[in-house]
């Protein structure tokens, strides 16, 4: 069973003890994430399904980096259903960007 | 090497940033969002390597690479597989890697980057124009931060003014800042030609030629004494 649950495993493999550049990247994932959810519930909102999913291509990355790996191939999967008109995934990723949002947001000191 | 990172997610920015830190020979220049900001930034440095996003929004990595006339070594990062083929295309490209970027795989690419020797013999690294000559055909201009491609074919006329150019399409004119040399560079040599200080004409939409003017479309082009000669070896006379 692949990992659903975001961890740190890959952003401490990157930054090798590197306090300061593990603090920056949270930091700026956390002020990236939102502005990215909230602009895809918008075009979700208005049915324009392809600019949607180029923001699943974007989130995708975010779930790479805090080691979602089965997250990540289910948003390669709703990516490319979305891009061609089909949000059956909807639910199960709007699941995914909350288990994210939650996990940075208990983040209080980095 | 001096390099630049081009990426519209700032993770991946700082990520890249990150790694090339680790190598003593990569000095991070520039990082940009969009490639607007970079061809920008070309214009006025040189630069060893680039990371480049392929998938960015309204301008595309690869339609980025097309705007360099002579582009730098590129590492492309894409969390996107399917267009690695896709990619070789480009002699400039030494790797594609694929997000998340993992030390031991940027090292690699790094490698390849140090050790890539273009296979021209020219110093310089080209965009490949036998796949379909696109790069020729068109090049891009920047107008209110908008960058408005534009196919080579249908320019009439280009003619300077002041600190702008005017670009004379069939369709339309584009007031650009920018002078007549550099448009030149952009230019294909065998079928644009400067004839007056102010004017480039494309020899292909010339109507007819008088003494000292050219009528291309409605326009009548002057035409320098010290270009006619050019002029006339490049036209094919009877």
């Amino acid at each position: 069973m692949k990992n659903q649950e975001p961890n740190f495993s890959y952003i401490e493999s990157l930054s090798g003890g590197d306090v300061a550049f593990r603090a920056r990247l949270l930091e700026v994932l956390k002020s990236e994430l939102p502005v990215e959810i909230a602009d895809f519930k918008s075009l979700i909102r208005d049915h324009k399904f392809d600019k949607a999913a180029e923001l699943v291509h974007k989130m995708k990355h975010k779930m790479a980096l805090l080691a979602m790996d089965g997250a990540y191939e289910l948003a390669v999967r709703f990516e490319n259903e979305l891009s061609e008109g089909n949000p059956e995934l909807l639910s199960d990723f709007n699941g995914i960007l909350e288990k994210m949002t939650t996990f940075l947001s208990r983040l209080t000191k980095i | 090497m001096n390099c630049i990172i081009i990426d519209d997610e700032q993770t991946s920015r700082v990520i890249l940033s990150q790694l090339c830190a680790q190598q003593e020979d990569l000095h991070v220049v520039g990082e940009f969002a969009n490639a607007i900001q970079a061809i920008k930034y070309l214009n006025q440095e040189e630069v060893d390597l680039i990371f480049l996003d392929i998938h960015m929004p309204d301008f595309s990595g690869f339609d980025f690479i097309q705007t360099l006339k002579l582009p730098p070594r590129i590492i492309l990062t894409t969390s996107d597989t399917s267009l690695a083929l896709d990619a070789f295309e480009y002699e400039c490209i030494v790797d594609y890697v694929v997000k998340p970027v993992t030390l031991a795989r940027f090292e690699k690419a790094v490698q390849k980057a140090r050790a890539f020797v273009p296979t021209t013999t020219s110093s310089t690294v080209t965009v490949p124009k036998a796949k379909s000559g696109i790069s020729d055909k068109f090049f891009y201009v920047n107008i209110d931060r908008t960058l408005i491609k534009i196919d080579t074919d249908f320019v009439n006329v280009i003619e300077a003014k002041g600190d702008y150019i005017l670009i004379k399409t069939q369709a339309k004119e584009y007031r650009v800042h920018s002078t007549l040399k550099k448009i030149l560079d952009k230019l294909p040599v065998d079928q644009f030609l400067q004839v007056h200080r102010s004017y480039v004409i494309n020899l292909m939409r010339i109507v007819d030629i008088e003494d000292n003017s050219i009528l291309i479309e409605k326009d009548v082009i002057p035409i320098s004494r010290s270009k006619r000669p050019e002029l006339m070896r490049r036209l094919d006379l009877l």
